[in-house]
Protein backbone atom coordinates (compact mmCIF):
# COMPACT_ATOMS: atom_id res chain seq x y z
CA UNK A 1 0.00 0.00 0.00
CA UNK A 2 1.55 3.27 -1.05
CA UNK A 3 -0.21 5.32 1.55
CA UNK A 4 1.38 8.66 0.84
CA UNK A 5 0.44 8.47 -2.81
CA UNK A 6 -3.06 7.35 -1.95
CA UNK A 7 -3.59 10.28 0.42
CA UNK A 8 -2.88 12.73 -2.36
CA UNK A 9 -5.57 11.40 -4.67
CA UNK A 10 -8.50 13.70 -4.04
CA UNK A 11 -10.81 11.87 -6.46
CA UNK A 12 -10.36 8.57 -4.63
CA UNK A 13 -10.86 10.21 -1.25
CA UNK A 14 -14.01 12.07 -2.25
CA UNK A 15 -15.57 9.07 -4.04
CA UNK A 16 -14.78 6.78 -1.10
CA UNK A 17 -16.26 9.22 1.39
CA UNK A 18 -19.45 9.42 -0.66
CA UNK A 19 -19.69 5.65 -1.22
CA UNK A 20 -18.81 4.25 2.21
CA UNK A 21 -21.92 5.42 4.11
CA UNK A 22 -24.17 3.94 1.43
CA UNK A 23 -22.28 0.63 1.43
CA UNK A 24 -22.59 0.46 5.21
CA UNK A 25 -26.29 1.31 5.11
CA UNK A 26 -26.77 -1.44 2.54
CA UNK A 27 -24.83 -3.89 4.73
CA UNK A 28 -27.12 -3.15 7.69
CA UNK A 29 -30.13 -3.54 5.40
CA UNK A 30 -28.87 -6.95 4.23
CA UNK A 31 -28.33 -8.13 7.82
CA UNK A 32 -31.72 -6.89 8.95
CA UNK A 33 -33.53 -8.07 5.84
CA UNK A 34 -32.24 -11.66 5.83
CA UNK A 35 -35.55 -12.95 7.16
CA UNK A 36 -37.51 -11.63 4.19
CA UNK A 37 -35.21 -11.80 1.20
CA UNK A 38 -31.83 -13.08 0.12
CA UNK A 39 -28.93 -12.19 2.35
CA UNK A 40 -28.38 -12.38 6.06
CA UNK A 41 -25.70 -11.99 8.69
CA UNK A 42 -22.89 -13.52 6.67
CA UNK A 43 -23.35 -11.51 3.48
CA UNK A 44 -24.14 -8.32 5.38
CA UNK A 45 -21.08 -8.77 7.56
CA UNK A 46 -18.88 -9.24 4.51
CA UNK A 47 -20.26 -6.06 2.93
CA UNK A 48 -19.78 -4.12 6.19
CA UNK A 49 -16.21 -5.39 6.42
CA UNK A 50 -15.44 -4.47 2.82
CA UNK A 51 -16.70 -0.90 3.33
CA UNK A 52 -14.08 -0.46 6.05
CA UNK A 53 -11.44 -2.17 3.90
CA UNK A 54 -12.27 0.35 1.16
CA UNK A 55 -11.58 3.11 3.69
CA UNK A 56 -8.25 1.52 4.60
CA UNK A 57 -7.24 1.10 0.94
CA UNK A 58 -7.94 4.76 0.20
CA UNK A 59 -6.75 6.42 3.42
CA UNK A 60 -4.06 4.00 4.57
CA UNK A 61 -3.68 1.56 7.44
CA UNK A 62 -2.69 4.10 10.11
CA UNK A 63 -5.73 6.27 9.37
CA UNK A 64 -7.93 3.14 9.32
CA UNK A 65 -6.65 2.02 12.72
CA UNK A 66 -7.61 5.43 14.11
CA UNK A 67 -11.22 4.71 13.11
CA UNK A 68 -11.30 1.04 14.16
CA UNK A 69 -8.63 0.40 16.74
CA UNK A 70 -7.05 -3.01 17.21
CA UNK A 71 -8.81 -3.37 20.54
CA UNK A 72 -12.23 -2.66 19.06
CA UNK A 73 -11.91 -5.06 16.12
CA UNK A 74 -10.50 -7.82 18.35
CA UNK A 75 -13.33 -7.40 20.83
CA UNK A 76 -15.97 -7.39 18.09
CA UNK A 77 -14.51 -10.62 16.65
CA UNK A 78 -15.50 -12.54 19.76
CA UNK A 79 -18.61 -10.47 20.55
CA UNK A 80 -20.51 -11.94 17.59
CA UNK A 81 -19.81 -15.57 18.49
CA UNK A 82 -20.64 -14.84 22.14
CA UNK A 83 -23.94 -13.24 21.10
CA UNK A 84 -24.82 -16.32 19.02
CA UNK A 85 -23.83 -18.80 21.73
CA UNK A 86 -25.40 -16.57 24.39
CA UNK A 87 -28.80 -16.69 22.69
CA UNK A 88 -28.44 -20.49 22.73
CA UNK A 89 -27.77 -20.40 26.47
CA UNK A 90 -30.75 -18.07 27.00
CA UNK A 91 -32.92 -20.70 25.31
CA UNK A 92 -31.52 -23.28 27.73
CA UNK A 93 -32.30 -21.02 30.70
CA UNK A 94 -35.84 -20.52 29.38
CA UNK A 95 -36.38 -24.27 29.54
CA UNK A 96 -35.87 -25.23 25.90
CA UNK A 97 -33.12 -27.03 24.05
CA UNK A 98 -29.95 -25.19 23.00
CA UNK A 99 -30.86 -22.68 20.24
CA UNK A 100 -34.59 -23.52 20.53
CA UNK A 101 -35.60 -19.90 19.95
CA UNK A 102 -39.35 -20.42 20.31
CA UNK A 103 -38.88 -21.09 24.05
CA UNK A 104 -37.58 -17.56 24.69
CA UNK A 105 -39.90 -15.75 27.11
CA UNK A 106 -41.84 -13.60 24.62
CA UNK A 107 -45.61 -13.32 23.96
CA UNK A 108 -45.78 -15.72 21.01
CA UNK A 109 -43.56 -18.58 19.87
CA UNK A 110 -43.37 -17.12 16.40
CA UNK A 111 -42.16 -13.74 17.66
CA UNK A 112 -39.63 -15.42 19.96
CA UNK A 113 -38.31 -17.55 17.12
CA UNK A 114 -38.13 -14.60 14.73
CA UNK A 115 -36.30 -12.43 17.26
CA UNK A 116 -33.91 -15.25 18.15
CA UNK A 117 -33.01 -15.69 14.50
CA UNK A 118 -32.63 -11.93 14.18
CA UNK A 119 -30.22 -11.94 17.12
CA UNK A 120 -28.00 -14.69 15.79
CA UNK A 121 -27.90 -13.05 12.34
CA UNK A 122 -26.57 -9.89 14.01
CA UNK A 123 -24.03 -12.02 15.87
CA UNK A 124 -22.85 -13.66 12.64
CA UNK A 125 -22.65 -10.23 10.98
CA UNK A 126 -20.51 -8.71 13.76
CA UNK A 127 -18.03 -11.59 13.79
CA UNK A 128 -17.75 -11.84 10.00
CA UNK A 129 -17.24 -8.08 9.59
CA UNK A 130 -14.64 -7.92 12.38
CA UNK A 131 -12.72 -10.95 11.09
CA UNK A 132 -12.63 -9.58 7.53
CA UNK A 133 -11.29 -6.25 8.80
CA UNK A 134 -8.70 -8.05 10.93
CA UNK A 135 -7.61 -10.28 8.02
CA UNK A 136 -7.05 -7.22 5.84
CA UNK A 137 -5.25 -5.19 8.51
CA UNK A 138 -2.92 -8.06 9.38
CA UNK A 139 -2.24 -9.21 5.82
CA UNK A 140 -1.66 -5.90 4.03
CA UNK A 141 1.87 -4.56 4.07
CA UNK A 142 2.70 -1.42 5.97
CA UNK A 143 5.04 1.32 4.91
CA UNK A 144 7.63 0.49 7.55
CA UNK A 145 8.01 -3.16 6.42
CA UNK B 1 -28.31 -19.41 -24.91
CA UNK B 2 -27.39 -16.98 -22.15
CA UNK B 3 -26.40 -19.91 -19.93
CA UNK B 4 -24.11 -21.22 -22.63
CA UNK B 5 -22.50 -17.78 -22.99
CA UNK B 6 -22.02 -17.48 -19.23
CA UNK B 7 -20.39 -20.90 -19.00
CA UNK B 8 -18.17 -20.01 -21.95
CA UNK B 9 -17.09 -16.82 -20.14
CA UNK B 10 -16.37 -18.88 -17.02
CA UNK B 11 -14.04 -21.18 -18.95
CA UNK B 12 -12.34 -18.23 -20.63
CA UNK B 13 -11.83 -16.50 -17.26
CA UNK B 14 -10.47 -19.67 -15.66
CA UNK B 15 -7.94 -20.20 -18.46
CA UNK B 16 -6.98 -16.51 -18.49
CA UNK B 17 -6.42 -16.52 -14.71
CA UNK B 18 -4.09 -19.51 -15.00
CA UNK B 19 -2.17 -18.15 -18.01
CA UNK B 20 -1.73 -14.63 -16.61
CA UNK B 21 1.81 -13.83 -15.47
CA UNK B 22 0.88 -10.64 -13.66
CA UNK B 23 -0.63 -11.83 -10.37
CA UNK B 24 -2.70 -8.68 -9.83
CA UNK B 25 -4.42 -9.27 -13.18
CA UNK B 26 -4.98 -12.92 -12.27
CA UNK B 27 -6.68 -11.87 -9.02
CA UNK B 28 -8.92 -9.41 -10.85
CA UNK B 29 -9.88 -12.08 -13.40
CA UNK B 30 -10.76 -14.41 -10.53
CA UNK B 31 -13.06 -11.66 -9.24
CA UNK B 32 -14.73 -11.50 -12.65
CA UNK B 33 -15.03 -15.30 -12.58
CA UNK B 34 -16.89 -15.11 -9.26
CA UNK B 35 -19.16 -12.37 -10.52
CA UNK B 36 -20.15 -14.46 -13.56
CA UNK B 37 -20.65 -17.42 -11.25
CA UNK B 38 -23.00 -15.25 -9.17
CA UNK B 39 -25.05 -14.59 -12.32
CA UNK B 40 -25.13 -18.34 -12.99
CA UNK B 41 -26.46 -18.95 -9.46
CA UNK B 42 -29.13 -16.31 -10.05
CA UNK B 43 -30.10 -18.07 -13.28
CA UNK B 44 -30.50 -21.25 -11.21
CA UNK B 45 -32.82 -19.34 -8.79
CA UNK B 46 -30.31 -19.70 -5.94
CA UNK B 47 -30.26 -16.02 -4.98
CA UNK B 48 -28.82 -16.53 -1.50
CA UNK B 49 -25.88 -18.45 -2.91
CA UNK B 50 -25.49 -15.84 -5.65
CA UNK B 51 -25.39 -13.11 -3.01
CA UNK B 52 -22.70 -14.94 -1.08
CA UNK B 53 -20.69 -15.61 -4.24
CA UNK B 54 -20.86 -11.95 -5.26
CA UNK B 55 -19.93 -10.54 -1.84
CA UNK B 56 -17.38 -13.16 -0.77
CA UNK B 57 -15.99 -14.47 -4.05
CA UNK B 58 -15.96 -11.31 -6.09
CA UNK B 59 -15.64 -8.81 -3.25
CA UNK B 60 -13.76 -9.74 -0.12
CA UNK B 61 -11.61 -12.57 -1.54
CA UNK B 62 -10.27 -10.24 -4.21
CA UNK B 63 -9.38 -7.63 -1.59
CA UNK B 64 -7.73 -10.15 0.74
CA UNK B 65 -5.70 -11.62 -2.13
CA UNK B 66 -4.57 -8.13 -3.12
CA UNK B 67 -3.58 -7.54 0.51
CA UNK B 68 -1.59 -10.77 0.48
CA UNK B 69 -0.05 -9.76 -2.84
CA UNK B 70 1.19 -6.51 -1.28
CA UNK B 71 3.59 -8.66 0.78
CA UNK B 72 4.95 -10.61 -2.18
CA UNK B 73 6.13 -9.92 -5.70
CA UNK B 74 3.70 -8.92 -8.36
CA UNK B 75 4.96 -11.27 -11.07
CA UNK B 76 5.61 -14.98 -11.14
CA UNK B 77 9.12 -16.24 -10.43
CA UNK B 78 11.20 -17.98 -13.05
CA UNK B 79 10.36 -19.08 -16.55
CA UNK B 80 7.27 -21.09 -17.14
CA UNK B 81 8.00 -24.49 -18.64
CA UNK B 82 7.05 -24.25 -22.27
CA UNK B 83 8.05 -27.78 -23.33
CA UNK B 84 5.64 -30.60 -22.63
CA UNK B 85 7.21 -32.79 -19.98
CA UNK B 86 6.16 -36.29 -19.00
CA UNK B 87 4.75 -34.96 -15.74
CA UNK B 88 2.43 -32.52 -17.45
CA UNK B 89 1.17 -35.33 -19.70
CA UNK B 90 0.41 -37.43 -16.61
CA UNK B 91 -1.41 -34.46 -15.07
CA UNK B 92 -3.45 -34.03 -18.24
CA UNK B 93 -4.38 -37.71 -18.15
CA UNK B 94 -5.54 -37.48 -14.51
CA UNK B 95 -7.62 -34.37 -15.29
CA UNK B 96 -9.23 -36.01 -18.34
CA UNK B 97 -10.10 -39.21 -16.46
CA UNK B 98 -11.51 -37.28 -13.48
CA UNK B 99 -13.55 -35.08 -15.82
CA UNK B 100 -14.91 -38.13 -17.67
CA UNK B 101 -15.92 -39.77 -14.37
CA UNK B 102 -17.66 -36.58 -13.21
CA UNK B 103 -19.56 -36.25 -16.49
CA UNK B 104 -20.50 -39.94 -16.29
CA UNK B 105 -21.82 -39.24 -12.78
CA UNK B 106 -24.14 -36.47 -14.00
CA UNK B 107 -25.92 -38.77 -16.46
CA UNK B 108 -28.03 -40.30 -13.69
CA UNK B 109 -28.86 -36.98 -12.07
CA UNK B 110 -32.48 -35.77 -12.21
CA UNK B 111 -33.26 -32.79 -14.43
CA UNK B 112 -32.92 -29.29 -12.98
CA UNK B 113 -36.05 -28.37 -11.02
CA UNK B 114 -37.57 -31.86 -11.27
CA UNK B 115 -40.24 -31.96 -8.50
CA UNK B 116 -39.79 -35.73 -8.15
CA UNK B 117 -36.03 -35.53 -7.58
CA UNK B 118 -35.01 -37.20 -4.30
CA UNK B 119 -33.69 -33.90 -2.94
CA UNK B 120 -37.12 -32.33 -3.38
CA UNK B 121 -39.05 -35.16 -1.70
CA UNK B 122 -37.27 -35.52 1.63
CA UNK B 123 -37.20 -32.43 3.89
CA UNK B 124 -37.92 -29.74 1.28
CA UNK B 125 -41.76 -30.06 1.46
CA UNK B 126 -41.60 -29.67 5.25
CA UNK B 127 -39.53 -26.46 4.93
CA UNK B 128 -41.86 -25.04 2.30
CA UNK B 129 -45.07 -25.89 4.13
CA UNK B 130 -44.17 -25.32 7.77
CA UNK B 131 -41.02 -23.20 8.10
CA UNK B 132 -42.96 -19.94 8.30
CA UNK B 133 -45.15 -21.21 11.15
CA UNK B 134 -42.34 -22.98 12.95
CA UNK B 135 -39.63 -20.34 12.78
CA UNK B 136 -41.46 -17.07 12.14
CA UNK B 137 -39.25 -16.00 9.23
CA UNK B 138 -40.36 -15.87 5.63
CA UNK B 139 -37.18 -16.76 3.78
CA UNK B 140 -36.76 -20.57 3.71
CA UNK B 141 -33.02 -20.29 3.36
CA UNK B 142 -32.72 -18.15 6.49
CA UNK B 143 -35.10 -20.50 8.33
CA UNK B 144 -32.96 -23.51 7.43
CA UNK B 145 -29.63 -21.81 8.16
CA UNK B 146 -30.58 -20.11 11.40
CA UNK B 147 -33.15 -22.46 12.90
CA UNK B 148 -33.24 -26.00 11.50
CA UNK B 149 -29.48 -26.00 10.99
CA UNK B 150 -28.65 -23.52 13.75
CA UNK B 151 -25.80 -25.68 15.10
CA UNK B 152 -24.13 -25.74 11.69
CA UNK B 153 -24.27 -21.96 11.40
CA UNK B 154 -22.86 -21.60 14.92
CA UNK B 155 -20.04 -23.91 13.84
CA UNK B 156 -19.39 -21.86 10.71
CA UNK B 157 -19.27 -18.64 12.70
CA UNK B 158 -16.80 -20.29 15.08
CA UNK B 159 -14.66 -21.35 12.09
CA UNK B 160 -14.51 -17.73 10.88
CA UNK B 161 -13.71 -16.59 14.43
CA UNK B 162 -10.92 -19.18 14.63
CA UNK B 163 -9.52 -18.01 11.29
CA UNK B 164 -9.39 -14.45 12.60
CA UNK B 165 -7.67 -15.53 15.82
CA UNK B 166 -5.11 -17.58 13.86
CA UNK B 167 -4.26 -14.63 11.62
CA UNK B 168 -3.84 -12.41 14.67
CA UNK B 169 -1.56 -14.98 16.34
CA UNK B 170 0.55 -15.66 13.25
CA UNK B 171 0.83 -12.31 11.51
CA UNK B 172 0.44 -9.59 14.13
CA UNK B 173 3.69 -7.87 14.88
CA UNK B 174 4.86 -7.88 18.47
CA UNK B 175 5.81 -4.21 18.55
CA UNK B 176 2.19 -3.17 18.19
CA UNK B 177 0.96 -4.90 21.31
Amino acid sequence: MKERVAKDHIIRRVIAKILIPFIQLYALYVIAHGELGPGGGFQGGVILGSSIILYVIVFGIEEGRKRISQKVSDTLTSTGVLLYAGIGVLCLLAGGAYLEYSMLPLPTHKLASGLGIYGIEIGVGITVAAVMITLFFETARREDD
Amino acid sequence: MIDFLLLLFLVVCAIAAIRMKDLLSAIMILGVYSLIMAVVWTRLNAVDVAFTEASVGAGITTMLLIAALSRTKRGEEGNRQSSISRRSLAALLVVLVTGAVLIYGTIDMPNFGDPNAPANLHVAPRYIEKSHDETGVENFVTAVLASYRGYDTLGETTVIFTAGICVILLLRRKSEQ
